[in-house]
């Protein structure tokens, strides 16, 4: 038994550990700076504080009896199957009356504010941010200063697969951050371009799905300046792990000065598209896009993982006609695939999350590259007009 | 409490088939028994290697031993394969064995349906688990990756091993209906005389309760996943948005089954348990009726509170405070169950055989899991737990206890004598009591507290500030997964010969099934056992 006892005794000092587990952040959720993340710190403290009371005070019962009224002590058998008597039936209908008190009272009344709270989105608020998921990005729209733009993870790969050390923020670091006023009502709608995904920051006490095909709302006053990281909560297929959440919330004015310089490269890029691209900038641009929005599914170098995702290289799409001789767009084509997706699949359209010099870089880039030689140069001008 | 039963008249009474053929055309419930229970361990074996690959990779940050696409369908197929696979059918293996007996009926009332109910699990399993063989062999996409609950629209862009998955649910569902059928024929015709429903054990009150939930929840399954079958391969868009569908009806579709199925696994056990407590504590079970009572009520509650797990897909408020009033109004039934349980032992002049330390270890566990469940009841508190490690680690506590430790455990335990007629190995299965409450509790302790610090589930890599927490989980995982071979000598052992056990192997055992010899013979009753007034 020796033997035995040793890793039991491990056992269980790990298991101690586990409780005591100030170590490893414990029983508390992450510190709220939303007044819904406040609103539910306090309840999920409450929670655990009678949960944990009546769980030991219960197990204390169990353990009492069980080795007080123990059959190697002699102890003789009660006969009583049910409550006899004015003290048993209280002693039986007191914890029925408890439990509906916590359920209804303790928990039922705030929860039933809470909800209310929680759904309120309307009421007062400042701004909308707009929230798409993609497979496997998050796409931000800030609808009245006509700005937008994509987010995703920027962790190397090389960390992942542990060739390298990992950094600090390891998985939870993007290339655009969510910038957003603090004190400022924050109306955040969502949707989704595929599959279901979950738009979740600890820190704010929100979690709400993002739904092909409808829009689902919730909201958050963020009362503290600083960087927030959470990740999307809902399976989304493969890389549902890799899409990271980062807000950088910081004072009214900043934000402001953000904005206005979101809109300034948004200017920028609406006019690159109208002026005609050499092939080099093309080639140049769409690397960048493809490493970025393609190369997670149709690996960087366009082998794919057939047949979930096809190979770019040699594939008859991404050599094929994109536009036909008069000039329209040829369906199930090389730049149709890209604008409009396939459904039923996993190639999503980048129609709405990608520029017309992103998509026709893009796609330039495809077409000349893994061994491809169509020599075509997609210009974002013809983007432009197949939309 | 009399009955009659001929001492060695046993199994070539009326002749029967020797070899191969005698499993494969049974329609004797013991065989069958036995075999949904080696079917069910046999599953439980599988998607326990699964969800230690899953531990593996999750032993340290960064990609070490599964590729993201394999882990997504470990994750789904340990989902699928512990629910359909190992707990019901372990629970309904429990129901052939004693079902008949505890009522004193000779066999099953439908015995050839019973044949055909377990003869449809092992294909429908292979059907599950091949296209996974098949893609780690390099053929097709492999299985099913959209996570147990198969959220559409992901279910319908995966690959093929998600038309294998919906055929597979079909013909589980289809095996769950005819031994539903099965249980609730049994119970209304074929009772011992003076056995009245209510003297009926409450072993038989669980079944029946589980059968009634299977017929009115498969059948929803069946349907959606027929839908998706039409949204993947014949252009309806009832998932779609886009062609006027609406995905979040999966969810309503999924979850109406779903829910209720988390009490299909626990009333069987809600049955058992106070057979076993009851046992070991030398005491007439506490409140029988209201333990019945309590667990028609949950039943019924079980099917009205399914949008639960949908608070984060978003509902109208009104829906919100529905699901979460009715959902709460769960606890207070099944406080009264384990009220039930604590005021049986209490008093009682205890001894812990193993079958008593896993079931008093099935109240403790199961309590946590149900007093988490409270919380996750709150619709705007449930925004933080929702698809995070919390959520895993709650469930884990009310279904690891429930269909593992009750029904495999403890109940296997408690009848293994009467099942080969020797006393199993006492020691070990104390020390596989003692494993399983080890590794278990490292196992889920810590993903309560990654879920708090905001590790999402099903993923396949982490942020650093996990590591220790889910370093510690594998461990405990490890220890777990050891714990089942512990196990799994004990019943061979038992199986192979040992010490005799008596008709009546328990002290304190009540019941028609301890008045025939152990043993049981091949057909128990031949002569119409007569049910006591004064026992249950």
């Amino acid at each position: 038994m020796n033997r035995l006892r040793r890793p039991a005794t491990a056992g269980f000092a790990a298991l101690a550990a586990c409780l005591s587990a100030q170590a490893f952040g414990g029983w508390t959720l992450p510190e709220a700076v939303t007044p819904v993340a406040e609103d539910t710190a306090h309840v999920h403290n409450l929670f655990m504080l009678i949960a944990s009371t009546l769980f030991f005070v219960v197990l204390a019962l169990v353990l009492y009896s069980v080795f007080t009224h123990r059959k190697s002590k002699g102890y003789k058998a009660a006969t009583f199957t049910g409550p006899k008597g004015g003290k048993q039936v209280f002693f039986t209908l007191a914890p029925f009356a408890g439990l509906l008190f916590i359920d209804y009272v303790i928990f039922g009344i705030p929860a039933y504010h809470a909800v209310l709270a929680y759904e309120d989105t309307k009421t007062n608020a400042d701004m909308v941010v707009k929230v798409t998921g993609s497979q496997w990005k998050w796409q931000y729209e800030y609808p009245a200063d006509n700005v937008k733009f994509v987010s995703v993870l920027t962790t190397p790969q090389e960390q992942i697969h542990n060739q390298q050390p990992k950094g600090e923020n390891y998985l939870l670091e993007v290339d655009n951050a969510v910038v957003l006023p603090v004190g400022k009502k924050i109306r955040f709608i969502t949707t989704s371009t595929d599959v279901i995904h979950s738009w979740w920051v600890p820190a704010f006490g929100v979690k709400r799905d993002a739904i092909p095909g409808f829009l689902r709302e919730f909201w958050a006053t963020i009362e503290k300046p600083g960087i927030y990281r959470g990740q999307c909560a809902e399976l989304c297929g493969k890389d549902h792990g890799f899409m990271p959440v980062v807000v950088k919330a910081v004072p009214e004015e900043e934000f402001r000065k953000w904005i206005d310089e979101q809109k300034a490269v948004q200017v920028a890029a609406a006019e690159s598209a109208g002026k005609e691209w050499t092939k080099d900038e093309l080639m140049a641009h769409g690397k960048e896009v493809y490493e970025k929005t393609c190369a997670a599914c149709h690996k960087p170098d366009g082998s794919g993982m057939p047949p979930a995702f096809p190979a770019l290289a040699g594939s008859k799409i991404a050599t094929g006609p994109y536009v036909d001789s008069d000039g329209h767009l040829v369906k199930d084509g090389h730049l149709d695939r890209v604008l409009n997706g396939k459904t039923g699949t996993a190639m999503q359209a980048f129609r709405e999350t990608l520029s017309d010099a992103d998509i026709a870089s893009v796609v330039t880039y495809e077409r000349n590259s893994f061994g491809n030689k169509t020599g075509d140069a997609v210009q974002p001008a013809v983007v432009k007009k197949m939309r | 409490m009399t009955a009659t039963t001929i001492e060695g008249h046993d199994s070539h009474h009326h002749g029967h088939p020797a070899g191969f053929t005698r499993w494969l055309v049974t329609t004797n419930h013991k065989d069958i028994g036995t075999m949904y229970l080696i079917f069910a361990f046999v599953m439980l074996l599988t998607g326990g290697a699964m969800i230690l690959m899953v531990r593996a990779e999750l032993f340290m940050p960064g990609l070490q031993v599964v590729k993201p696409e394999l882990f997504n369908q470990l994750i789904t197929l340990h989902g699928l394969i512990m629910v359909f696979g190992a707990a019901m059918p372990a629970a309904t293996g429990l129901a052939n064995w004693m079902l008949p007996m505890v009522i004193g009926a000779p066999d099953m009332a439908l015995p050839r349906l019973n044949n055909w109910s377990f003869w449809i699990l092992p294909p429908a399993a292979v059907l599950l688990v091949i296209p996974f063989i098949l893609g780690l062999a390099g053929v097709g996409t492999g299985g099913a990756d959209t996570g147990w609950t198969m959220y559409a629209p992901l279910s319908i862009q995966a690959g093929w091993g998600m038309d294998f998955t919906i055929f597979a649910v079909h013909m589980l569902g289809m095996s769950s209906i005819l031994a539903s059928i099965n249980v609730i024929v049994t119970i209304v015709n074929m009772r011992a005389p003076g056995m009245t429903m209510w003297k009926m054990p409450l072993f038989a009150w669980g079944f029946l309760l589980t059968a009634i939930l299977l017929i009115f929840i498969m059948p929803v399954l069946a349907g959606g996943v027929t839908m998706m079958l039409m949204d993947r391969h014949f252009g309806t868009h009832f998932f779609n948005a886009a062609g006027g569908g609406d995905p979040v009806l999966w969810q309503h579709i999924f979850w109406f089954m779903g829910h209720p199925e988390v009490y299909v696994l626990l009333l069987p056990i809600a049955g058992v348990v106070p057979h076993i407590i009851s046992c070991f504590s030398r005491k007439d079970t506490f409140g029988y009726k209201a333990q019945v009572w309590s667990m028609i009520a949950i039943a019924g509650l079980s099917i009205i509170v399914w949008a639960h797990h949908m608070f984060t897909s978003g509902m109208s408020t009104g829906g919100q405070l529905y699901f979460m009033y009715s959902t709460m109004l769960i606890s207070l039934p099944l406080a009264v169950l384990f009220y039930c349980w604590i005021s049986t032992f209490w008093r009682g002049s205890i001894s812990l055989e193993t079958p008593m330390l896993f079931a008093l270890g099935f109240v403790v566990f199961f309590g946590w899991g149900g007093l988490t469940g409270l919380v996750l009841a709150d619709a705007a508190a449930d925004a933080q737990y929702h698809n995070a490690y919390f959520l895993v680690a709650h469930f884990h506590y009310a279904l690891y206890p429930t269909p593992v430790m009750g029904a495999m455990a403890a109940a296997v335990y408690y009848w293994l004598p009467k099942w080969t007629g020797h006393m199993y190995n006492e020691s070990l299965g104390k020390l596989h009591f003692w494993l399983v409450a080890i590794g278990f509790n490292l196992t889920f302790i810590p993903q309560f507290m990654l879920g708090l610090a905001g590790m999402p589930r099903r993923i396949p890599d982490y942020a650093l500030q996990f590591s220790d927490l889910n370093m510690l989980s594998s461990i405990g995982a490890f220890i777990l997964g050891a714990s089942h071979l512990v196990f799994l000598l004990v019943v061979v052992q038992a199986a192979r010969g040992g010490k005799k056990a008596e008709s009546r192997a328990w002290e304190g055992a009540q019941g028609l099934e301890w008045t025939v010899p152990s043993p049981a013979p091949y057909h128990t009753f031949d002569e119409q056992p007569q049910f006591g007034a004064t026992t249950r």
